[in-house]
């Protein structure tokens, strides 16, 4: 079985992020660039499927500029087979996002795609759903574990109060979350090896979708800063603020 | 002209970084007051493919530059690892060396692997207590007797003696009276490290006391002649083939010990509170520590320069030196003002920087003293009289 992996090139996540002065954006100029961390997660459960023999090919699909490369090598340096870059210097909504990987998806024909559960840049969280819609396939959001036996997958989701566990019948989408598992660091030689794995490149147009945005950006700001606490001399001060100025009593 | 690192680089940096952030401040400090060879991190690199990075490929090696272990070497210096994390590895990163480019075919196929796979550890005999820098005056004799050599002499600050399985070891084998010149008649081997006839006494010393430095006596040890790397009597100039890169890892090293002093520094500043204000807010704090980071990034790149320059073939010795010396230097001054910006806590082994001061006395003296770089830049460079 083939599986697809999504990855997306996102502000690195120990970045501390800024707003831009005119306030469209958040400040990507000379700032640190890796794989969105759940995607990590979406290749680590990728390779893991190979290892186990359940998966023969692993693809990796970025969406995004030139540097997106760097990104899918990343991927390639941890295990994955081989790179699709869907190039465009277009911010593409998740609507889009979707709509150009089931491009990708009715060529390659993949038996499973494992997408982060969202990017954390954006906080989105539908590019999976939508996918998964377009396509008419099953889906297991928020996976915490996957297993896959014959031409079915039990996805352990992690819901509100506790765990549930889904049968779902191949192809299927699954979005990966923080538990999944712990993705594993690109050893030398293969960071070495992903040079000379094969990597396609190909466009919106080519793919024929409009991936122009939908939305548009009013206003990009702060955070508001976090005033300092006060200390209290008495537990009962602190019942009484608690009480009247906090209100929460 | 590009100061960037290539996208392979920045993998390469990343990916030593994650692998030395197993490794924690608590790791270290514990490795500080007890001691004990960092086996883990050693065996981690290795695991990961680390170790073989400047080894050609057909030996098990990822046939990498001095660039990229200047930057593997950096990075786990700059992860907390300090020294101690550096020199668990350092030696197995480019000290064989002369055997990649002077060895046989069976000598490589013999020599390398293991120690790409971690299985052997190298360690380095070629300083001597009579001797010094004054590296043709050393004294350690082999004498061929049919198909094996004898060694017999003194070494001194040979470091992870007490782990290594074998041994970079250079020896006289035609006395300095009957050669030419006292830079003939030197031969180098890499061979087992044969404890029956190798005594090893450990030095106590400043810091980084998880690898141990060493005394070592030759007792009459025998080494195959298939051990003997290239021609012999041609050693010197096989390890000179080695200096620069040398002085370009320590470089990397010490700048990475800098770096993560000046991390430590920088926060404590900002958090630090003292009559109302982060102390961080203060000049006579900020300057320090801004003038820390432009020597460090200066080092830096003289080193990055230096690596460039020997990857391209071209000479680099004074850049090597320079590298090596302003990267000592930067070091040294990050670590001291970390220590004074954290006041009283700065002597408190608790907050690290204590530890990366003591450290970082490392590669300000070895393996070449600041003075002897400035009297090769003086002689080499400015073209001035030699002085000694």
């Amino acid at each position: 079985m083939k599986i697809l992996v999504p990855v997306k090139r996102v502000v690195d996540y120990n970045v501390k992020i800024r707003v831009k002065q005119d306030g469209s954006g958040v400040e990507l100029a000379n700032v640190k660039m890796s794989m969105n961390p759940f995607d990590e997660i979406a290749v680590e459960e990728a390779i893991r499927l190979k290892e186990k023999g359940v998966a023969t090919e692993i693809v990796v699909v970025s969406i995004g500029p030139q540097q997106a490369s760097e990104t899918i090598r990343t991927a390639l340096a941890m295990g994955a087979d081989r790179g699709v870059l869907v190039k465009t210097d277009v911010n593409v909504e998740p609507l889009g996002v979707a709509k150009l990987l089931k491009k990708v998806i009715e060529t390659e024909n993949p038996g499973l795609v494992i997408l982060g559960k969202q990017a954390i840049d954006d906080d989105s969280n539908q590019t999976g759903q939508m996918l998964a819609a377009l396509l008419g396939w099953a889906q297991g959001t928020f996976a915490s574990k996957v297993e896959v036996s014959g031409e079915t997958l039990a996805v352990t989701r992690e819901i509100d109060g506790g765990l549930q566990t889904i049968e779902l019948k191949l192809p299927a989408i699954v979005t990966t979350d923080l538990r999944l598992n712990e993705p594993r660091y690109a050893s030398l030689p293969n960071i070495m090896k992903a040079k000379k794995k094969p990597l396609d490149e190909t466009s919106p147009e080519t793919l024929g979708v409009d991936v122009a945005p939908r939305l548009k950006v009013l206003s990009t700001v702060e955070p508001p800063k976090r005033s300092a606490g006060v200390k209290v001399a008495s537990v009962e001060e602190l019942v009484s603020k608690l009480k009247n100025e906090a209100g929460v009593l | 002209m590009d100061f960037a690192l290539t996208p392979e680089q920045e993998a390469i940096r990343d990916a030593v970084t994650d692998i030395a952030s197993r490794f924690d401040d608590a790791y270290w400090l514990e490795k500080d007051k007890a001691g004990g060879f960092p086996f883990e991190l050693h065996k981690a690199f290795a695991d990961e493919g680390f170790l073989g990075i400047c080894i050609p490929e057909e030996y098990g090696g990822s046939g990498l530059g001095i660039t990229e272990a200047a930057i593997m070497m950096q990075a786990i210096s700059q992860s907390g690892a300090g020294m101690s994390g550096a020199s668990a590895v350092h030696m197995n990163i480019f000290g064989l060396n002369p055997v990649v480019v002077f060895g046989t075919d069976e000598q490589k196929r013999r020599m390398l692997p293991p120690l790409v796979r971690g299985e052997e550890k190298a360690c380095f005999m070629v300083t001597e207590p009579d001797a010094g820098l004054n590296t043709t005056r050393l004294k350690t004799r082999a004498e061929r007797r049919g198909d094996h050599y004898i060694l017999s002499g003194k070494k001194i600050w040979i470091s992870t003696a007490q782990v290594a399985e074998k041994a970079l070891i250079l020896a006289r084998t035609t006395p300095i009276e009957e050669v030419r010149r006292p830079t003939d008649g030197l031969s180098l081997f890499y061979t087992d490290v044969n404890r029956d006839y190798v005594e090893i006494r450990e030095i106590d010393k400043m810091g980084r006391k998880a690898i141990d430095s060493n005394q070592v006596f030759l007792d009459g040890l025998p080494v195959p002649a298939a051990d003997l790397i290239g021609e012999e009597g041609k050693g010197f100039d096989y390890i000179l083939h080695g200096l620069n890169p040398e002085r370009i890892l320590i470089a990397s090293e010490a700048i990475g010990l800098g770096f993560v002093a000046l991390e430590r520094a920088t926060g404590y500043a900002k958090e630090r509170v003292v009559f109302d204000r982060p102390i961080g807010q203060n000049q006579a704090i900020q300057h320090p520590l801004a003038e820390s980071w432009m020597q460090l990034e200066a080092a830096r790149l003289m080193t990055m320069n230096a690596a460039w320059r020997y990857d391209s073939g071209l000479s680099c010795g004074a850049e090597a030196n320079s590298a090596k010396y302003l990267g000592a230097e930067a070091g040294f001054k990050a670590c001291q003002t970390a220590v004074m910006t954290h006041g009283g806590f700065g002597y408190a082994r608790d907050f690290h920087v204590e530890r990366y001061l003591r450290e970082v006395m490392i590669p300000r003296i070895a393996p070449i003293s600041p003075q002897l770089i400035l009297c090769f830049i003086a002689e080499k460079v400015l073209g001035l009289p030699k002085s000694y």
